[in-house]
C-alpha cells in the first residue's frame, strides 16, 4: 500500500462497527492486515444492540444452515468471556399442534447432517423442562448446545481485540467511497480496500445493493430467574421469519443470564420510524401469552425497536462488490447476524486474502443480485 | 393510636401492624434490608415514593413489587430477599 | 374499552388537586389519578398517624364526593397514544381518552451519589418524610437530615413528630446564603410564617450550614457518617441518614407526549404559556413539572390549568399571585445553589446505577449515555434511569435521554391485553 501525503493507508477499511464489522476487524487483524474501522455511533449500537442475541441454527435453507453451523463452531471460543454473557441455555422449539410436531424428525435429520445434535420431546418431557408453558402443547424439539449472548458486548470485545492488534477506530461518518478508499465527514481520506458492513445503512454507500429494513420490537422484564430455562420458540417461527408478510409476530422468548426475560418477536416492512408501536407490542405479547400465560403478571422494564437488514433474497452479501475494484461487502443478515457474524467475517476476509473458504461462498456472492447486471 | 390492626406475614413470620401503613413500613418494623442488589449488597427503601425501586419485594407470590407503594392487607404474604 | 373524560389530570398533589377543583367547578367530567394510594402528592402526603393537613383533607373530601370526578388511586400512566392514555392500577389495565390532559406529575428528589449512599438506613430527605408518613418506625431512632433546601426542615419536623431523635440538619448552602435568603422572606409573608412555624417545631435541633455529608459507613447498615463543614470533618453515629439535594421535575410523560422542554441547569422542565398550555394541543402542565416552584405555586398553576383547560376565564389576580410564587422559587434556587464539590463526592467505587450496581469507575470511558448503557447496563434497571440518569445529568456526565413506553415498569398484561380479542384463530 503506497503512502501519500495527508492520506492514511490501510490494507482494509471497514465501515461499520456492528457485530459484523467488528468480527471482520477482529479476524482481519488476526491475519496480520492493517485495519481501520469507521463508526460514528456507539460500538454495536445498531441492529447489534437491538438483537436478542440468540445463537441458533435455522435449518430451512441449506446455505443459511451451513453458515450458521460454521459460525456456531467459531462462537465456542467465546464462551468464557464475561462481557459477552454467553449462556448455553439451549433452544426449545415448541409444537402447538400435530402438524408442527410431525415436522420435527425432518428438522432433526437436517441438523444432524451438519452435526448439530437435537432431540424430539414428547409433551411430558416438554413440561418437565419448561413447567410454565401453557398446557395442551403437543411436544417440541430441543437443541441443547445453542446459546444466548449479549451482542453489543461481543462487538466491543471483538473491537478491543482488533485494536490491541493495531486496528484504528475512526469515530466518524464515512461520507463516500472514493477511487482509493473512504472519505470521512471531517474530510480525512483513508486509502485501502473498503469493506462495507453498515447493515440497513448499506444503500448510503452502495446504492445498487438492494437492502430493506425490517423493524422489530423487543420487550424485557425485570429479573425473574427460573421462570423459563431455554430460549423458547414456536415451530411456526420460520414462517414469520422467512415469510414476506408486511407484518408478523412469533413466539420467541429468552431467559437472560440476569434472570430477565426477553420477549420477541415482530417483523414489519415499510415502517422506518424507531417509535414503539403499542399495537405491535400487543400482538407480540398476545402471542407470547398463548404459550406462557404466567408472564402476564411480570413487570416489563423496557421496550425497544430495531431494524434488521434484509437483502434481496434473505441471504447476506458476503464478498467482492462487482464492478467496484477494492470494494467488499458484509451485510444483510436479517435476523441471524449475531449467529452468523463470525463465519461471515471469515468468509469475506478469506476471500480478500485469496484463500479457500471453509464453506461454499457462492450463495453469498453479491454478484448474484439480479439488478446488478 | 386506635388504628385497626391487620395481620400479615413477612418471610413467614406473622406480624400485626396498623392498617394503612405501607408494606415497606411493615417490613421495617421487623428487619432490614429488603433485598440484595445485583451485586449482592443489602438494600432498603430509599426514595419512599416509588421512583427508585430499591424496596422491591415479593408480595403474594409476585416478585419485584415496590413495598413503598402498596398498603398492607390482611393475610398478605411478603417475602424479602435480604 | 377506553373511558372518555373531558379532563384527565395526572398527579394529585397541589397542582392536580387545584386543577381538579377548578375543572369540576366549570362542570367538566374529570378523572384524576395518582401513583400513590391517597391524594395529596408528596408535600401533602397523608400521614398514617396524623392524616392530612386540615385544609387538604377538606379539599380531597370534596373532590372524592363530587359526582363528576373519578378518582384513580395507585394508577400510573404506562403509555400515551393519540389523545388516549394507557393506565395501570393495582389490578388491571385501563384506557382513558380525554378532551384535555393536565400534567401535574410533580417532582422527585435529586438524589446524588456519595460513598455509602446505598447502605440500608440512607434515604432521601423527602424519602424519609414519605416513609415516616407511611408508618416507617422512627421512634427513638437517631436521624441526621442533610442536603439542601427548605425540604430538610419539613423532613426533620415530620421525623420529630414521629418520635425520631433528630441529631442535626446539615444544609450544603453557606450560612451567608441561607441568611441572605431569610432576609428576603418579608416579601412572601406566607412563606415567612411557614418558616417560623418550622423553626419553632425544630427548636433545639442543630441546623448547620455549609455542611455536606461526604461519606456513610456501616456493615450491612448505616452506622457512621462524615460531615464536611466549616469546622472540618465531623463524625456522627446515627441509624438513619436522609439526604436530598432538592427536587427535579417528573417530565417523563410530557417528554413522551412530545411537549417542548426548557432546562434549569441539567434538568428539563415543561415549557408552558401563561395559561399553562404546553406545546402540544390540549395538553397542559402545572406545578413542579414546569420548574420547581413549591406547593403554593403548584396550587395556583393547577387552578390556572384547570380553568384554561375548560375554556374558562383566568382572573388576573391568579396570574399575579402565580408570578409572585415563581419569583419566590427563583429566589430560593438562587440562594440554595448546589456547591459544585457535591458533584465530586462519589469515588470510583461508588455505585452510580443502584439498580444494576454500576460504579462510577465503569463509566469513565464513555461520553454518551447510550454507549455507557450498552457497555455497563447503567440505567437499564427497574428505575429506568430515574435515579442514575438524573444524577449523571446533574454531575455533568450525560444529558438525560428521551422516553419510551412503558413509562413505568408495567405488567406485561397491561401492555399485551387487547381491548377485545384480536383474531378468532384458536389457541394453537
Amino acid at each position: 500500500m503506497g503512502y501519500r501525503f495527508g492520506v492514511k493507508s490501510y490494507d482494509l477499511i471497514i465501515v461499520g462497527a456492528g457485530i459484523i464489522g467488528t468480527a471482520c476487524a477482529d479476524y482481519a487483524s488476526r491475519e496480520g492486515l492493517r485495519v481501520a474501522i469507521v463508526e460514528p455511533g456507539p460500538i454495536g449500537g445498531g441492529a447489534t444492540a437491538a438483537a436478542m442475541g440468540h445463537l441458533v441454527a435455522m435449518d430451512d435453507d441449506p446455505a443459511e444452515l451451513a453458515l450458521a453451523n460454521y459460525s456456531l463452531q467459531l462462537w465456542e471460543d467465546f464462551t468464557g468471556i464475561e462481557q459477552i454473557e454467553y449462556s448455553r441455555c439451549g433452544t426449545l422449539w415448541v409444537a402447538g399442534n400435530a402438524t408442527e410436531f410431525a415436522q420435527i424428525p425432518e428438522k432433526i435429520a437436517r441438523l444432524a447432517a451438519v452435526g448439530v445434535p437435537a432431540e424430539r420431546l414428547e409433551s411430558e418431557q416438554l413440561y418437565r423442562l419448561e413447567p410454565a408453558l401453557q398446557r395442551g402443547l403437543t411436544g417440541g424439539m430441543r437443541v441443547p448446545r445453542e446459546a444466548v449472548v449479549y451482542p453489543p458486548g461481543m462487538a466491543r470485545h471483538l473491537l478491543n481485540r482488533a485494536c490491541v492488534r493495531g486496528t484504528t477506530l475512526y469515530p466518524l461518518r464515512a461520507t463516500a467511497i472514493t477511487a482509493h478508499g473512504v472519505q470521512l465527514e471531517d474530510r480525512t481520506s483513508l486509502a485501502g480496500s473498503v469493506l462495507v458492513a453498515t447493515g440497513c445503512a448499506l444503500p448510503q454507500l452502495l446504492p445498487r445493493l438492494p437492502m430493506r429494513s425490517r423493524k422489530g420490537h423487543l420487550v424485557i422484564t425485570d429479573r425473574y430467574p427460573g421462570v423459563i430455562h431455554h430460549q423458547l420458540l414456536e415451530l411456526g417461527y420460520a414462517d414469520s421469519a422467512h415469510g414476506d408478510a408486511d407484518s408478523s409476530v412469533a413466539f420467541n422468548v429468552q431467559p437472560r443470564p440476569t434472570g430477565q426475560i426477553l420477549i420477541g418477536s415482530s417483523r414489519e416492512y415499510g415502517n422506518d420510524t424507531p417509535e414503539v408501536s403499542m399495537p405491535m407490542v400487543r400482538r407480540m405479547l398476545e402471542r407470547t401469552f398463548r404459550y406462557l400465560p404466567a408472564l402476564r403478571q411480570l413487570n416489563a422494564l423496557r421496550i425497544w425497536t430495531g431494524f434488521r437488514p434484509v437483502s434481496a433474497d434473505g441471504l447476506p452479501y458476503l464478498g467482492r462488490v462487482p464492478q467496484r475494484p477494492n470494494v467488499w461487502v458484509a451485510a444483510g443478515h436479517e435476523g441471524l447476524g449475531i449467529t452468523t457474524s463470525l463465519g461471515s467475517a471469515r468468509l469475506v476476509i478469506d476471500q480478500w486474502l485469496d484463500r479457500p473458504t471453509a464453506i461454499d461462498a457462492r450463495p453469498y456472492d453479491p454478484a448474484r443480485v439480479a439488478t446488478w447486471a | 393510636m386506635g388504628m385497626n390492626q391487620v395481620r400479615i406475614a413477612i418471610d413467614g413470620q406473622a406480624l400485626d401492624v396498623p392498617a394503612g401503613i405501607s408494606v415497606a413500613a411493615a417490613i421495617a418494623q421487623l428487619r432490614l434490608p429488603f433485598r440484595r442488589s445485583v451485586g449482592g449488597q443489602p438494600r432498603t427503601a430509599f426514595c419512599g415514593m416509588g421512583v427508585c425501586f430499591e424496596c422491591r419485594v415479593r408480595i403474594d407470590g409476585i416478585a419485584q413489587q415496590r413495598a413503598c407503594m402498596v398498603p398492607v392487607r390482611e393475610g398478605m404474604q411478603v417475602l424479602t430477599d435480604g | 374499552m377506553a373511558e372518555h373524560y373531558d379532563i384527565v389530570i395526572v398527579g394529585a398533589g397541589p397542582a392536580g388537586l387545584a386543577a381538579a377543583e377548578a375543572a369540576l367547578g366549570q362542570g367538566a367530567r374529570v378523572a384524576w389519578l395518582d401513583a400513590q394510594v391517597t391524594a395529596g402528592g408528596q408535600v401533602w402526603r397523608k400521614d398514617v398517624r396524623y392524616g392530612w393537613p386540615r385544609r387538604v383533607e377538606s379539599i380531597v373530601a370534596k373532590l372524592l364526593d363530587h359526582p363528576n370526578a373519578t378518582w384513580m388511586p395507585q394508577t400510573q400512566v404506562i403509555a400515551a397514544e393519540q389523545n388516549a392514555l394507557l393506565l395501570q392500577d393495582e389490578r388491571q389495565a385501563l384506557g382513558v381518552t380525554y378532551g384535555a390532559l393536565i400534567l401535574a406529575a410533580g417532582a422527585r428528589e435529586l438524589l446524588l451519589p456519595f460513598p455509602g449512599w446505598t447502605l440500608p438506613g440512607v434515604t432521601g430527605a423527602g424519602g424519609l418524610q414519605a416513609l415516616a408518613k407511611q408508618g416507617w418506625p422512627l421512634s427513638g431512632r437517631r436521624v441526621v437530615i442533610a442536603g439542601s433546601g427548605p425540604l430538610l426542615l419539613a423532613a426533620a419536623a415530620t421525623a420529630k413528630r414521629h418520635g425520631a431523635q433528630v441529631l442535626g440538619i446539615y444544609e450544603q448552602a453557606s450560612q451567608a446564603a441561607v441568611h441572605g435568603f431569610a432576609r428576603t422572606l418579608w416579601r412572601w409573608p406566607g412563606k415567612a410564617l411557614q418558616a417560623a412555624a418550622l423553626r419553632c417545631e425544630l427548636a433545639g435541633t442543630p441546623y448547620r450550614c455549609g455542611s455536606i455529608v461526604a461519606r456513610a459507613t456501616g456493615n450491612d447498615a448505616l452506622q457512621l457518617i462524615e460531615v464536611d463543614g466549616p469546622n472540618g470533618v465531623q463524625r456522627i453515629e446515627c441509624e438513619l441518614l436522609a439526604v436530598g439535594y432538592g427536587l427535579v421535575p417528573n417530565v417523563e410523560l410530557a417528554q413522551m407526549l412530545g411537549c417542548a422542554m426548557k432546562r434549569e441547569a441539567a434538568h428539563p422542565y415543561v415549557a408552558v404559556d401563561d395559561s399553562q398550555r404546553t406545546s402540544i394541543a390540549n395538553v397542559y402542565a402545572a406545578g413542579e413539572l414546569c420548574g420547581i416552584g413549591g406547593r403554593d405555586c403548584a396550587w395556583l398553576e393547577g387552578r390556572i390549568a384547570g380553568l384554561a383547560a375548560t375554556g374558562s376565564a383566568i382572573e388576573a389576580s391568579l396570574l399575579r399571585q402565580q408570578r409572585l410564587a415563581r419569583r419566590f422559587a427563583a429566589n430560593l434556587r438562587e440562594h440554595f445553589k448546589l456547591n459544585p464539590c457535591i458533584h465530586d463526592l462519589a469515588d470510583p467505587d461508588t455505585l452510580i446505577c443502584r439498580c444494576e450496581d454500576v460504579p462510577l469507575r465503569a463509566l469513565e470511558n464513555f461520553d454518551d449515555a447510550r454507549s455507557a448503557k450498552l457497555a455497563t447496563r447503567c440505567g437499564m434497571g427497574a428505575c429506568q434511569g430515574r435515579v442514575c440518569g438524573t444524577a449523571l445529568a446533574e454531575l455533568g456526565r450525560f444529558p438525560r435521554s428521551g422516553q419510551r413506553p412503558p413509562l413505568f415498569p408495567a405488567r406485561l398484561s397491561t401492555l399485551g391485553d387487547l381491548p377485545s380479542p384480536s383474531d378468532t384463530e384458536g389457541l394453537f
